[in-house]
């Protein structure tokens, strides 16, 4: 990366100081060792022949010819659009009627819509098979009352029905977005040329607001599709993530599979994205204009009010069902065969809070360090991208983003595999030292922190900045004195997106943790959740994960409302 | 442009009767009343929050009024939603759908029509050949300029041949010379077309250049109606008076009778009327800076008023110098036309404002 130009203009030249240069660097070669190298890693395992370093495609040939593996790429795929099909028909209703209609109560539908995504899926796993598992509250009520059962979590379908409640978030969130931004006039301009009714919105609403639903559908299809954990606890071994996890850890990283596997995730990943971004090319409509305002919301007629309620409180108990069923069971003595606990107690609070603790404590660090890593990552090559020529400075953009592609899995073998090799003085390989997990966990967040770095630098006007300078600020002291100061409600946000999701993830870690004694919270809820006697506690460290992921999304709520009202930036 | 299309209808007239429309506690319409006859170009002209908007989406049907109808060609439409009223409108934003082409665009009406597909062509070639865009048909209205965007705006209206054209502040999103440029075409369009059109705007010299007739609106009340000059040398009251070019206002009373009457500026300065002046109670003394002119201190001419007053402030605006005359405390514009040579007032200098009785206007609120 060279940034001096050769004849430079004003801009130019002072736009890359030797410092930036260096910074930039630095990042490039963190982003090179922690993410490229070790997906290059696997890729490269992939394709060549075990124990050398001769390139051959025998091992996709393998992967092919084995009944397992396209079972199971098969299951990832299928679980995964279906898991977008019902996601939809859960969020559709819900996005639909609290944009369109004057919907009482519509504040609440919106806030408690984010309520799955504080819970990591396979613990609401659990909670689930609980309420709808084949001896659970409901289908013991359905046998006592009519004398049948509903299979909800049997095999693929149980990993269906808990990856759609817990993600369509997702598909309301970008959907209500969607909708609310389309500017009124253009409904109107229809209605005047003479369109109403379902023509209308098949014609005008529906595809304004298909790129919000795309962005949606797609980022569910690419999570249900890298999720390790949730098929793992339902017991479901045959699906892609799950292969590529079992191979390495009971055949060893030596075996090719675990990688080809890997680079079939990756692929799939990367082709739902691209496939997203083809489909949103030129699509993204920012309809919005000044004095536009949403679309209409019309007053629903009784019955339609009726239907509508049904709808949303069907919905909204069974988004809460995972959170009840965790509570209870965090409480429960023995629950089993009973639609309700036999009984209650805390001695599962007083264990996750005396010897568990450890695991509260790892995670606390784990997450915190991070966020950190990230946001300064973030807050650095926001800067570098938006306020700077360096040639090549989006380069860092891209490749920090594509950690976005990578499934946890997928990371978790690379760092495997490349770090085991390296050792320390005293002989300890790389990838058994719980720093380990940390870059991982930094890794897989810098997207988040990225984007929420990104988005408060743009706002933040460069007149500013060019006024500090004017009056005698170097660049660095001028990031430090302005920059920062005006970017701290948008690093903070990053940093508890980045904490909070770190703190109940799990596809890297599971590969990663070496010792019980370096193993975070969702590490430690995995294995409470694989006996019936560890449930209880299980359930308990469930709840303050919960509890630990609501609050720092309020907290992160509150900071960016307060960052915005103190600057007097409200739109 | 291609003056040979068949997208006239015969001109129907809009007949506005008794409309009152609030919101909430907030009384947007106040009893109006409007007759636009067929085929003219009207406007609804008056300052932001006026209620000429309001209005103008009560013609088309995205508001109720509370009282009062909309008839058009002398049938009542009140009851009518948007998609039934066949008029069209021409939104401030343009509202072009931007997952369709032009070409999509202009033909949408005709399809909710149910319009025969050859028709359809045929039709959409007219419309945008009306606004000489047929060779952008394919594009996305994000490729268009903001001059050409709302030309498609234009034909995607005209093309289902609207009974109304309703323009909601057409030319506030172009620039400056696009929008005189664009307001001679859309002048040329309606009378190509003999369309009965009526265009909002904020803007008294778009209304003036382009409108037949003006409804100048405030508060929620229509104000005064009548044509572009009518409005400008007798407007009903000093709303009317002050948002149509600019006019000095001059508070003071009237005292005395007969051949004593008299009015005395605030300030004391008194000026002798005719008995037979008409002077409505508590009206104030309006002219127009063009109508006064400045002399030298002393200085009488003919039956003009001569006013003693003092040179404020002197700005040169090109063909003419507007000056800044005090009268007791007020303060009053005098344009004088620019001539080069001839001595200019200078800042302070005592001089006389002549006034001729016949270019009066007595006006109350």
């Amino acid at each position: 990366m060279t940034a001096v130009p050769t004849t430079p203009s004003p801009a130019r030249a002072f736009s890359a100081t030797p410092g930036q240069i260096a910074l930039a660097l630095a990042i490039a070669a963190f982003l090179l060792v922690f993410l490229v190298l070790p997906v290059a890693t696997v890729i490269y395992v992939a394709f060549t022949e075990k124990g050398t370093s001769t390139f051959t495609l025998v091992n996709f040939y393998d992967f092919v010819r084995t009944e397992l593996f396209m079972r199971s790429l098969w299951n990832s795929f299928y679980v995964s659009a279906m898991s977008v099909v019902w996601a939809s028909v859960l969020a559709l209703p819900l996005a639909y009627l609290t944009t369109r209609f004057a919907f009482r109560g519509a504040a609440i539908v919106q806030t408690l819509g984010f309520l799955p995504l504080i819970m990591p899926p396979f613990v609401g796993a659990v909670a689930m098979q609980l309420f709808f598992g084949r001896n659970g509250s409901i289908n013991l009520l359905l046998d006592d009352w009519v004398g049948f059962k509903i299979d909800f979590m049997e095999g693929l379908n149980g990993v269906i029905f808990v990856q759609s409640v817990h993600y369509f978030p997702f598909i309301l969130i970008n959907l209500s977005a969607a909708l609310r931004n389309i500017d009124r006039a253009m409904e109107e301009a229809a209605q005047n040329l003479g369109s109403s009714g379902f023509r209308l919105f098949r014609r005008i609403v529906f595809p304004l607001a298909l790129p919000g639903y795309l962005a949606g559908a797609s980022l569910v299809f690419v999570k249900v599709f890298d999720d390790l954990a949730t098929p793992l606890l339902l017991n479901v071994k045959d699906m892609l993530a799950p292969q590529a996890y079992l191979r390495v850890t009971s055949i060893g990283i030596a075996d090719p599979m675990g990688y080809v596997i890997s680079v079939v995730l990756i692929i799939a990943s990367v082709l739902a994205m691209w496939l997203s971004a083809l489909a949103l090319r030129g699509r993204d409509y920012a309809t919005t204009q000044r004095g536009g305002g949403g679309l209409a919301r019309r007053v629903m007629r009784p019955h339609e009010a009726v239907l509508g309620y049904g709808v949303v409180i069907l919905i909204l108990a069974l988004v809460l069902a995972p959170h009840l069923g965790l509570l209870l069971l965090s409480f429960a003595t023995i629950w089993s065969f009973s639609p309700l606990p036999d009984a209650y107690t805390v001695a599962h609070y007083s264990r996750v809070f005396g010897e568990s603790s450890l695991y509260i404590k790892n995670t606390l660090i784990y997450a915190a360090l991070a966020g950190g890593i990230d946001v300064v990552l973030g807050v650095a090559i926001a800067y570098l991208v938006l306020r700077t020529k360096l040639i090549g400075r989006e380069w860092l953009d891209w490749m920090a983003s594509a950690a976005l592609a990578i499934p946890g899995v997928v990371l978790g073998i690379g760092y495997l595999r490349t770090f085991y090799g390296v050792t320390l003085p005293d002989g300890t390989p790389l990838a058994s030292l719980w720093i380990t997990i940390v870059l991982a966990l930094a890794i897989r967040r810098l997207p988040y922190a990225l984007r929420a770095c990104h988005a408060a630098l743009q706002q933040i006007s460069v007149s500013l900045e060019e006024a500090a300078e004017n009056l005698g600020a170097t660049k660095a002291r001028t990031v430090r004195r302005i920059v920062v100061p005006l970017m701290t409600g948008g690093i903070l946000a990053g940093f508890v997106t980045s904490f909070a999701t770190a703190a109940v993830e799990l596809s890297a870690t599971l590969m990663l943790v070496q010792s019980n004694s370096d193993a975070p919270l969702a590490y430690g809820l995995y294995v409470f959740m694989q006996s019936a006697a560890g449930r209880g506690p299980g359930a308990a460290l469930g709840v303050v994960a919960v509890v630990l992921v609501a609050a720092c999304t309020f907290l992160s709520h509150l900071i960016v409302e307060r960052s915005q009202k103190a600057k007097g930036m409200g739109h | 442009m291609n003056a040979n299309v068949s997208l006239t209808t015969p001109a129907v007239s809009v007949a506005i009767e008794g409309v009152n429309l609030s919101y909430g506690d907030n009384h947007v319409l106040k009893d109006v009343n409007l007759a636009i006859e067929p085929g003219e170009f009207f406007a609804f002209l008056g300052p932001s929050g006026c209620g000429k908007t309001t209005l103008l989406r009560l013609i088309a049907g995205f508001n109720r009024a509370d009282t009062g109808r909309v008839a058009i060609g002398g049938q009542d439409i009140s009851g009518l939603p948007p998609w039934k009223r066949d008029v069209g409108m021409v939104f401030q934003s343009y509202a072009l759908w931007p997952h369709m082409s032009v070409r999509r665009n202009v033909a949408f009406g005709l399809e909710e029509r149910g319009v025969k597909r050859a028709e359809i062509e045929r039709r959409v070639e007219a419309a945008l050949g009306l606004v000489g865009l047929g060779h952008l048909a394919e594009r996305r209205p994000s490729q268009l300029s903001g001059g050409q965007q709302q030309r498609v705006a234009v034909a995607r209206t005209v093309a289902v041949e609207p009974k109304v054209l309703l323009l909601d502040e057409p030319l506030s999103n172009l620039d400056a010379k696009m929008r005189v440029q664009v307001r001679r075409e859309l002048r040329d369009l309606q009378q190509r077309l003999g369309l009965t059109t009526i265009f909002v705007t904020h803007d008294q010299e778009e209304a003036n250049t382009i409108c037949d007739r003006i409804a100048v609106m405030n508060d929620g009340i229509v104000q005064q109606v009548g044509t572009p000059m009518e409005l400008y040398e007798r407007p009903a009251n000093l709303f009317v008076a002050g948002f149509l070019g600019t006019a000095n206002i001059l508070n003071g009373r009237v005292l005395g009778s007969g051949a004593d009457r008299g009015f005395e500026i605030e300030g004391g300065i008194k000026l002798p009327i005719a008995a037979d002046v008409p002077i409505p109670d508590g009206a104030r003394l309006v002219f127009r800076p063009q109508h006064a002119s400045l002399s030298e201190a002393g200085a009488k001419e003919g039956d003009a008023l001569a006013i003693p007053c003092v040179i404020a402030n002197r700005e040169f605006l090109g063909a003419s110098i507007r000056y800044g005359a005090r009268i007791g405390t007020a303060e009053v514009a005098v344009d004088l036309p620019f001539q080069s040579g001839r001595d200019l007032f200078e800042i302070d200098d005592a001089a006389t404002l002549a006034l001729s009785p016949r270019s009066l206007l007595w006006l109350s609120e």
